[in-house]
């Protein structure tokens, strides 16, 4: 057993370091999978605020992912076509920069989260899991049957956005922006957990008529939490189009929000890191794995089965202390 | 005659066919306990849930500190500085004894809208959580998890969650429940020194706790206030004897 | 657009909301009964109609492949409860959502190793072929029609099951109160159990009748599986009736919401552009039902308690 500091800290260097000496060893491929998993340690890294902190088992945060990614591919594609988005009432253009296209994913992500939330948190337990499933398949229907942006197809648009002083094709430079938004959004974590806020959120999910009695209302800490969540994960879905150069349905289907939510159980909910380790074994499970057989996601199917029947806790639980509060 | 600080009037409740709080009109006032009595049934945990505004009384008002609360949300009572206590003892099981009671702190004095600062390193909130910690017997105990107390301990905790409220008025709902004797009396030695900051209203089965403690003592029989009084006029009352103290005696 | 083809569209309509009924109709017994959240029923669903599939093929009869849709459903239902399910019921939702999912992976995978990835195409049997013409002088698909029927005569089966039977009396008193019904000497494992397979069976028969006029392909389960959620959301958690009322509202908006958004823009806007517009609207409205349902009951028409 070790402290969940130390482990932390080990995970991230290891997620740090390992592409670093791909990049040095000429192996492109592995800097793009550790790029995959900082950006779905992201993503779960949102997800992580509203289910690990608050309790609440969204199963619809494709939809924000998705979000986050329509709004990179729109902007980028029409930057590079040269079309205006729209010239009335105002003359709004696309734009190749991250640093606009991030704000601008993360704003939608948390517009798209408030109006999801201040629904589906009316209601909870099953009800919400069902309502925000929904809602995100709303908006995969959507994403295919509106034709503008290739419906069904996708929309590619060919380059990666653009950074300031740095070189975004080059998978180790790119995969350095994910990992330090991926930094910065775990610090968020960290100190919203330990704030106010995180204080709130956390007895919300304890106890939320105790909550109440004491004068919080848990309706507005778990919405905001939903929206700080969705606009994380939006933020992950903006890079995630970015590293394919793609954005297309998947990014908004059911089936990435369950990935989402398996992520931080392998991982191990509400802790710290236990999103980025969840990433981390998941995609390289499915690295090896899925080499060895096209119906891997069989097998774990059934190691995940076992997981939750027999160990609970997930990666990081198994591993670290128990975390004392302090 | 000082202003009460709480009044309610005419309040009424149903559930179907049952009343469940009929013509209830009761008042606290500032420095006193006022015991509220009667059999399983009589209503009292419902009329309790309606002054704290978890559930809408179907007619009557609630005046609480020079103001009408009877629409008010029970989060906004709370921040007007009732504090409340549960006959099943309700505290955030997974969080500490201190986490507790700075989250008690936080909710009634800052809101759950800080995002950044480290709550458990803020010096005026821990040193303010252990005075009532302390306050409520609970020193040494502050990184016990709630989950792990004994029953009189977690009793404790929610007498520090509520002090820490600064409330200007106790709701205690049957706080001597399943304590022993001398638990039992432990607290009402403890409940005796609240009565200085603020009033309690105070539901109570253990007749000596009552006793030693109100000022006050409303009986409560299927729903209806049936007397008010100081003590020895309640001990007094016949129809109280037969309705409700008869059955001890 | 003529009355005719309105007309048309409501049967079209109430077929779909019959299909969403059979697949809602076991989730929500589950949900009111158990408590649980049960993401595999969709695979339930595509488990029936391989089965169908694969029985009719291989024997040439579509009805026998009926018979081993709701056999091999069923069959599949009970072992899932006796295995995993059964561990469920007392964890908490986000357990169950994640076993129910790894359970998906399972049986979506294990099908595509035994079928492959390419849809299977089955055909209406002769006696349900052809058309009728209906009063009115709609000529209207036999097979539609009998799953119309299919549908209505399940719900009588299960309003009687429910409401008339002493099984039913057990599950009502099952979702009233878990420990009383326990009390009063019911095998309560082996009511969860029939219970579960009887909602398997209903999503397997969906699946078949419903694969017959579509394809049969992996993961054709979980956009039904949504939908059915919809309906649960709409009609309220554990109530039979909600059910149905909830499949026909969804099933109705869904299909005339396709037929007549693209015609109600056309009269504004050029027809490529109402019909995109249209049909991608359209795909909304359902949800939009939804969520205009939440704000003012939050727990769905028929629900009376928010689980």
């Amino acid at each position: 057993m070790i402290p969940e500091r130390w482990l932390n800290l080990g995970v991230l260097t290891l997620l740090a370091a390992v592409p670093l000496v791909a990049s040095l060893a000429g192996q492109p491929f592995t800097v793009t999978l550790a790029t995959k998993i900082a950006i779905f340690a992201l993503a779960a890294t949102g997800l992580n605020i509203a289910l690990g902190l608050g309790g609440l088992v969204s199963f619809g945060h494709a939809a924000f992912f998705g979000v986050g990614g329509y709004a990179c591919g729109i902007l980028a594609s029409h930057a590079r076509n040269y079309e205006p988005l729209s010239t009335w009432p105002w003359d709004i253009e696309g734009t190749t920069q991250m640093l606009t296209i991030w704000p601008i994913a993360v704003l939608l992500g948390g517009l798209a989260a408030l109006v999801i939330g201040a629904l589906s948190l009316r209601t909870s337990g099953i009800f919400f899991i069902m309502i925000t499933l929904a809602f995100a398949q709303m908006l995969y229907y959507f994403a295919i049957s509106w034709p503008t942006y290739g419906g069904e197809d996708g929309l590619p648009f060919y380059l990666r956005g653009d950074f300031p002083g740095l070189n975004t094709m080059d998978p180790i430079q790119f995969f350095g922006i994910c990992f330090a938004l991926l930094l910065a959004a775990l610090f968020t974590f960290h100190r919203l957990h330990r704030a106010r806020f995180g204080l709130s959120l956390e007895a919300a999910r304890q106890n939320p008529e105790r909550l109440r009695s004491l004068g919080i209302r848990p309706f507005h800490v778990r919405l905001l939490a939903f929206v700080i969540s969705g606009m994380i994960t939006a933020l992950a879905g903006a890079l995630y189009a970015d590293l394919n150069r793609f954005v297309s349905p998947a990014m908004l289907s059911w089936h990435l929000s369950g990935e989402l939510i398996v992520l931080i159980v392998l991982g191990g909910v509400g802790r710290l890191c236990g999103p980025v380790v969840g990433a981390a074994a998941y995609f390289l499970l499915e690295h090896w794995a899925g080499a060895a057989s096209e119906y891997w996601q069989f097998w774990f199917g059934l190691l995940l089965l076992g997981v939750v029947l027999f160990a609970r806790g997930g990666i990081v639980g198994a591993l670290a202390k128990d975390h004392t509060h302090d | 005659m000082t202003e009460p600080i709480l009044t309610t009037r005419s309040l009424r409740k149903s559930f179907g066919a049952l009343a469940a709080t009929d013509d209830v009109s009761l008042d606290l006032r500032p420095g006193e306990i006022h015991a509220l009595i009667g059999p399983n049934g009589a209503g009292k945990s419902t009329l309790i849930k309606q002054i704290a505004g978890e559930i809408a009384p179907d007619s009557g008002t609630i005046h609480f500190a020079g103001q009408d609360i009877t629409t008010k949300h029970a989060a906004a009572r709370a921040r007007l500085g009732m504090a409340r206590t549960y006959q099943i003892s309700s505290v955030a099981p997974d969080f500490t004894v201190l986490q507790n009671v700075v989250l008690s702190l936080v909710a009634r004095h800052h809101g759950a809208f800080g995002l950044f600062r480290n709550v458990l390193k803020d010096r005026r909130l821990t040193d303010a959580a252990r005075e009532h910690i302390a306050r409520a017997g609970l020193s040494g105990r502050e990184r016990q998890r709630a989950t792990d107390l004994s029953h009189g301990e977690r009793r404790r905790l929610e007498i520090a969650m509520a002090l820490a409220q600064s409330p200007k008025l106790f709701l205690l709902d049957e706080p001597m429940a399943g304590l022993g004797t001398e638990g039992a009396s432990e607290l009402t030695g403890l409940l005796d020194g609240l009565r200085q900051q603020a009033p309690i209203l105070l539901v109570e089965h253990d007749m000596d706790a009552v006793f030693a403690l109100a000022d006050r003592i409303s009986v409560l029989v299927y729903g209806r206030v049936i007397a008010t009084g100081t003590v020895a006029e309640i001990r007094a009352n016949a129809e109280v004897r037969t309705a409700y103290l008869g059955e001890d005696a | 657009m003529t009355s005719l083809l309105l007309a048309e569209q409501v049967l079209n309509g109430l077929q779909f909301g019959m299909m969403l009924f059979l697949m809602s109709a076991g989730l929500t017994l589950v949900f009111g009964v158990m408590g649980l959240i049960n993401l595999a029923h969709g695979s339930f669903y595509m488990i029936g109609a391989f089965a169908c599939a694969s029985v009719a093929m291989a024997t040439g009869s579509w009805f026998l492949g009926l018979a081993a849709s709701l056999a091999a459903a069923a069959v599949a239902g009970v072992l899932v409860e006796l295995l995993v399910i059964r561990r469920l019921y007392d964890r908490d939702h986000l357990d169950q959502v994640l076993a129910t999912f790894a359970l998906i992976l399972v049986f979506s995978e294990g099908t595509r190793y035994l079928f492959g990835s390419f849809p299977l195409f089955l055909d209406v049997p002769a006696a349900l072929s052809g058309a009728v013409t209906l009063p009115g002088g709609i000529a209207y698909p036999v097979y539609r029609l009998a799953i119309i029927a299919a549908g209505i005569a399940v719900a009588i089966g299960l309003f009687w099951l429910v409401g008339r039977t002493r099984l039913g009396i057990r599950i009502r008193a099952g979702e009233a109160d878990r420990e009383m019904i326990a009390a009063l000497g019911v095998d309560i494992d082996r009511l969860y159990t029939i219970v579960f397979a009887l909602g398997a069976a209903l999503a397997g028969f969906a699946g078949a009748m419903l694969g017959t006029i579509q394809s049969v392909q992996v993961g054709m389960g979980e956009p039904v599986l949504i939908l059915a959620f919809v309906v649960i959301v709409i009609g309220g958690i554990g109530s039979i009736k909600g059910a149905l009322i909830g499949s026909m509202l969804v099933g109705l908006t869904d299909t005339l919401g396709r037929t007549l958004l693209p015609v109600a823009f056309s009269t504004i806007l050029p027809p490529s552009d109402a019909n995109a517009v249209g049909s991608a609207l359209a795909s909304l409205l359902i949800y939009v039902l939804m969520a205009g349902i939440l704000v003012f009951r939050p727990s769905g028409l028929y629900g009376g308690r928010s689980a």
